[in-house]
């Protein structure tokens, strides 16, 4: 068994080992180097489908939704904006299969609309819409291309680099970004996210439904251990009698947060989209913490931020107080936001950087190449571990800061909110006395 | 470099989504969770207490329990003592009745005795006058001129009532 077990850890150790090095030969680019920068973005960044697992060619196909220049939703599938071809490698004389971007035309309502992934623009990775130019601008933007000191009559840089305008084998079009509303693989990864938390949170109340007062066990109470862990740790001992109100939004945020960050770390489909680590989660977020902060703000919070309890001279006549107090409302949550998002997103980079470092060091020979390998694994694995507990540590961290954040805002007043406290802290102490009591005395 | 400019479709998507789970769990999951929770810990807490005060009780009901034996055992001991010195007194009662009764008796076949040794007296009183008259009017009769004779004669009788 437990060699069954080394044996097949061996053979997922060579299969992980070769699998990149064979896909990111076609990667490298014409000097033979790796671009350590555009593999960590691809991987950290989102796409319109989604790799099938060990395979980076194939992708699995998911709905775009955009809405054209003209106002019109058009909705393809990604699969439609790639096809694959064969062809062969120059340097090693194989062939390959590779993905090549290719015109989307979708007829709708008469008209005509043409999409494609930008390639090399400053919409790169994402769909635009493009229009057919006529000849006279065809013309001036060739000539602007010729001109380009950056182009350097580089045709595959042509293509694409003048501002507002796709290249697309040597045709130029005129490129519109439109509103894009498509279920990319980082938008499937949140559903599949959300689907996960509701799963384990309803199966708690499964439970509760079937067995009634009975402690739960194995996952189940593994579960309830962790709400527990955060209702009674963080959200009750700060908010007191307010802790019912917002349970159900800090609770979702913890849980939301928590399955998104471990399903990241997960290599292959269900996983591996970053999430957290990606501005665009962590600041909705971040702006539902701001909204509830602010609009259940009490009139104590309002009174500290417009007329603090400082001396005269520092709110009156120049607000200097105020002026800090409101930056701080929008601050507040803007560290929520950067905080996960780089922490996330800093454990993704780790990981791929180390892994990268078989690719870059493989340049320098074989003995170069196998040693940095086992160091990279290594180093991976202990990342990915550390990514494990960062992941926790983060959902608890924004968890806790928004706690105390709507804390702040809804307190009532000081003095009440503390006597109040301070009365619970004893009645909970009395509490914890007695029944530690009740347990020497029965055991 | 778009992971630092957020992009206008997942903060849309991750805004919905995030909506209609906390809606869904607001409505079916957490409330449902910890109160079930809440009730829970007060059915263990009220568990916890109803154990304390039936292990008070239980000590209580041994204390009394003990109480009772205890009461019971002194009334054993003293009513094996008033037991004891009941029967020392019913023996020493029976003893005196017996000796008063064997008193008695002796008393009474003192008495008979005395009678039938005064009975046996008056007869053989009458016995042995009877026996004298007989002998002497023997002796009268037979030779009252020999002494010798007479004296034994009256020697043989005296021997013949002895030997009686």
């Amino acid at each position: 068994m437990r060699l069954l077990r080394y044996k097949i850890f061996v053979l997922i150790a060579l299969v992980a080992s070769l699998m990149p090095m064979h896909s990111y030969a076609s990667s490298d680019s014409e000097d033979g180097q790796v671009n350590v920068k555009e593999i960590i973005f691809h991987h950290l960044g989102d796409g319109y489908g989604w790799e099938v697992p060990f395979s980076h060619v194939y992708r699995i196909p998911l709905p775009v939704i955009v809405r054209a220049e003209d106002g019109t939703w058009i909705s393809f599938s990604s699969h439609k904006l790639q096809e694959y071809v064969r062809i062969t490698n120059e340097k090693t004389g194989e062939e390959e299969l590779v993905a090549e971007p290719r015109i989307v035309t979708i007829e709708k309502n008469g008209k005509t609309y043409q999409f494609i992934l930008a390639h090399v623009s400053k919409h790169k990775n994402k769909v635009v819409q493009i229009f057919p130019l006529s000849p006279e601008e065809e013309a001036r933007v060739k000539a602007e291309a010729k001109n380009n000191p950056q182009i350097q009559g580089d045709v595959d840089k042509a293509e694409a680099i003048i501002g507002g305008y796709a290249g697309f084998n040597e045709v130029y079009y005129r490129e519109y970004k439109p509103h894009d509303i498509s279920i990319t693989k980082n938008v499937l990864a949140l559903l599949i996210a959300a689907v996960i938390v509701t799963a384990m949170v309803m199966s708690v109340v499964w439970f509760y439904a079937r067995k009634g007062m009975k402690a739960p066990r194995k996952g189940v109470g593994f579960m309830e251990m962790l709400i527990d862990f955060i209702y009674t740790g963080v959200i009750k001992s700060t908010l007191h009698d307010r802790a019912r109100k917002y349970a159900p939004f800090l609770l979702t945020c913890f849980f939301f947060i928590l399955v998104m960050n471990l399903v990241g770390l997960i290599v292959i489909f269900p996983g591996g989209a970053n999430l957290t680590g990606n501005i665009a989660i962590t600041l909705v977020l971040a702006v539902l913490v701001f909204i509830i902060t602010n609009v259940m703000g009490s009139k104590h919070y309002w009174k500290e931020i417009f007329w603090p309890d400082v001396p005269l001279f520092l709110k009156f006549p120049i607000p200097i107080m105020q002026f800090i107090e409101i930056f701080g409302i929008f601050t507040k949550p803007a560290a929520l936001c950067v905080r996960l998002f780089a922490n996330m997103m800093g454990g993704h980079m780790i990981v791929i950087t180390l892994t990268l470092l078989i690719f870059i060091f493989a340049a320098f020979g074989a003995i170069a190449a196998g040693g940095s390998v086992f160091i990279s694994v290594l180093f991976s694995i202990f990342m990915l571990c550390l990514d494990v507990l960062v992941s926790f540590i983060q959902a608890y961290v924004f968890t806790l800061l928004a706690t105390i954040f709507i804390s702040m805002s809804t307190d009532k007043g000081h003095g009440h909110e503390a006597h109040k406290a301070e009365n619970e802290n004893h009645e909970l102490e009395s509490q914890i006395s007695e029944t530690s009591d009740v347990k020497v005395e029965t055991t | 470099m778009e992971l630092f400019t957020p992009d206008f479709g997942l903060i849309f998507w991750m805004f919905i989504s995030f909506i209609i789970l906390f809606v869904v769990l607001a409505i079916w999951g957490w409330p449902v969770i910890l109160k079930n929770m809440d009730q829970r810990a007060d059915t263990i807490d009220k568990g916890v207490e109803y154990a304390r005060e039936a292990k008070e009780q239980l000590d209580n009901a041994k204390a009394a329990a003990q109480k009772y034996m205890d009461e019971a055992q002194q009334q054993q001991a003293e009513m094996l003592r008033e037991a004891a010195r009941m029967k020392t007194q019913l023996i020493e009662e029976a003893r005196k009745e017996a000796s008063d009764e064997a008193k008695k008796v002796m008393d009474a076949a003192r008495v008979s005795i005395e009678q039938q040794r005064k009975e046996a007296e008056l007869q053989f009183r009458n016995e042995v006058s009877k026996f004298s008259l007989d002998i002497a009017e023997k002796m009268v009769r037979g030779n009252l001129s020999d002494d010798k004779s007479h004296h034994a004669l009256v020697d043989k009788m005296l021997d013949e009532i002895q030997s009686n």
